[in-house]
């Protein structure tokens, strides 16, 4: 039984009901601080919605308890802005900066952290390509120094070097700075080779443990409905 | 030329200019353009009601906004209905009442402006409303920024989403109230739509459309307001006409985008 001050994130009983339809039902889970918890399963599973309902967004039953001293950033999943959105990486990312009280020489440093340069400052974030646009989100989540990230499917509409990157990126914050990470994502192998806890969230029911005992063809097989193709690189 | 009290109207009118070019770019940024003008027209049933009790008509509009800021944003969070639907049916209603109380000659002043001498209190209005406008995007601004990207970032960054949402309608509505002394409830829409559009266009950062669009709705609003003094016209159309004339002039240089 983990103890109450090595948990980050306490959450018990949670439902959440979007209109008619129950999308997520009678979920308990912890997280402990430090820890890296990925969130998989089918499309329309609620992994989405898990996240928006633990930043604060969506009403639910149940109770959802961060530690006090959590500070969360988080990285929605692919944005849709008009290209013609007037405001420039600059003024996003100081806005973020100003009401973190961050010293605006952190800036270069996320940037740099999230794979972007300096020139990201001065243009208009519409015109960021897909996978541009998700760095500096990331940016804009690692300023103001949080200990919790929680990711969607971070590295939609990257390349593959840039998911590489970012893989990377995410591994190093969270052995160095001991950041908690929540992150949703399809990618197995990467979920296997840096996951503590898998939380699977299927249709019927949800299940969480080590990737070793849950990302197991049978148990996979139960979550998305179908047999998966999967094979551990490495191993 | 110009008498004392034409400087004191140009005055007010530059004010409420400051006002929309300002927060018309969040209005548009936020997909709320269209927004400006079903949102003009619940001020009709306060002007009705305040010229049917013998009251100010200015501030029968100020009052019936600012309550149908409070109203549609109150019907939009506990719905969860988008704004611009509860702006639909707020705005049918508002313009079904407005009609039906106001009559003759009150109705088009209503609507399209209206050339009649300053009260005392009107400059001072004037104003104290553009100072708490611009203190509002002073204030907030880097809430706004962040919450028309994503209301979910926001939240993690410590901004009170649905309280920031309630006080830009606020200062929409205000803004709104400013103006339907020159350009009515028809046309006061058109002063927080057509310079941000304008502005949207050519603006690479946030400054860069503030200082375009409140520039363009400051010529429009000076150059219609002395047009119709000089010409003995109403200002109201005039300025949406140059104003609107800037815009399709624009069209001929290439945008940034």
């Amino acid at each position: 039984m983990p103890q109450q001050n090595h948990l980050v994130l306490q959450v018990e009983q949670l439902s959440v009901r979007l209109g008619t339809s129950e999308v997520l039902h009678d979920l308990t889970f912890t997280v402990q601080r430090g820890e890296v918890l990925a969130i998989i399963g089918p499309n329309g599973a609620g992994k989405t919605v898990l996240l928006r309902t633990l930043v604060g967004s969506l009403a639910y039953t149940g109770m959802i308890r961060w530690a006090q001293d959590a500070v969360l950033g988080y990285v929605p999943q692919k944005l849709d802005l008009l290209r013609d959105f007037p405001v420039s990486g600059q003024d996003f990312l100081r806005a973020k900066a100003a009401l973190s009280q961050a010293p605006t020489s952190q800036l270069i440093s996320v940037l740099q952290s999230a794979g972007l340069d300096e020139a990201a400052l001065a243009r208009p974030i519409g015109a960021f390509s897909g996978g541009q646009f998700q760095r500096l989100l990331i940016a804009f989540a690692l300023l103001g120094t949080p200990n919790v990230l929680l990711l969607d499917e971070p590295a939609a509409g990257m390349d593959q070097p840039g998911q590489v990157q970012l893989e990377e990126t995410l591994h190093r914050l969270q052995q160095a700075q001991g950041m908690t990470l929540l992150l949703v994502s399809h990618e197995l192998n990467l979920i296997y080779r840096y996951a503590d806890q898998v939380l699977c969230l299927g249709r019927d029911h949800s299940c969480i443990g080590p990737p070793r005992t849950v990302l197991t063809p049978e148990a996979l097989a139960d979550i998305y409905g179908e047999p998966l193709r999967f094979h551990v690189h490495g191993t | 030329m110009f008498t004392a009290l034409d400087i004191l109207s140009l005055t007010v009118s530059i004010c409420m200019s400051v006002a929309a070019g300002l927060l018309g770019c969040f209005a548009i940024m936020r997909r709320m353009g269209l927004a400006a003008d079903p949102m003009s027209h619940v001020a009709l049933p306060g002007i009705g009601i305040a010229l049917l009790l013998g009251g100010n008509p200015f501030l029968g509009a100020l009052v019936m906004l600012l309550a149908g800021a409070v109203l549609i944003w109150a019907i939009g969070r506990r719905t969860g209905i988008a704004t611009e639907a509860v702006l639909g049916v707020t705005f049918s209603v508002a313009l079904a009442i407005g009609a039906a109380v106001t009559t003759g000659e009150e109705l088009i002043d209503a609507l399209f402006g209206s050339a009649r001498a300053l009260s005392l209190w009107e400059p001072v209005l004037g104003v104290a409303a553009t100072v708490a406008v611009i203190l509002f995007v002073v204030r907030f601004r880097n809430a706004m920024i962040i919450s028309m990207v994503s209301p979910e970032i926001a939240l993690t960054s410590g901004v009170k989403v649905a309280r920031v949402d309630l006080y830009f309608l606020l200062a929409f509505a205000l803004t709104i109230a400013l103006g339907l002394r020159y350009l009515g409830v028809m046309l006061m829409g058109s002063l927080l739509i057509i310079p941000p559009a304008i502005a949207r266009r050519f603006a690479r950062n946030l400054n860069g459309m503030f200082a375009i669009s409140i520039a363009t709705a400051v010529l429009s609003t000076v150059s219609g307001t002395c047009i119709g003094i000089l010409s003995h016209h109403q200002s109201g159309p005039l300025i949406v006409m140059i104003a609107g004339g800037l815009f399709f002039l624009s069209l001929l240089f290439p945008g940034r985008g």
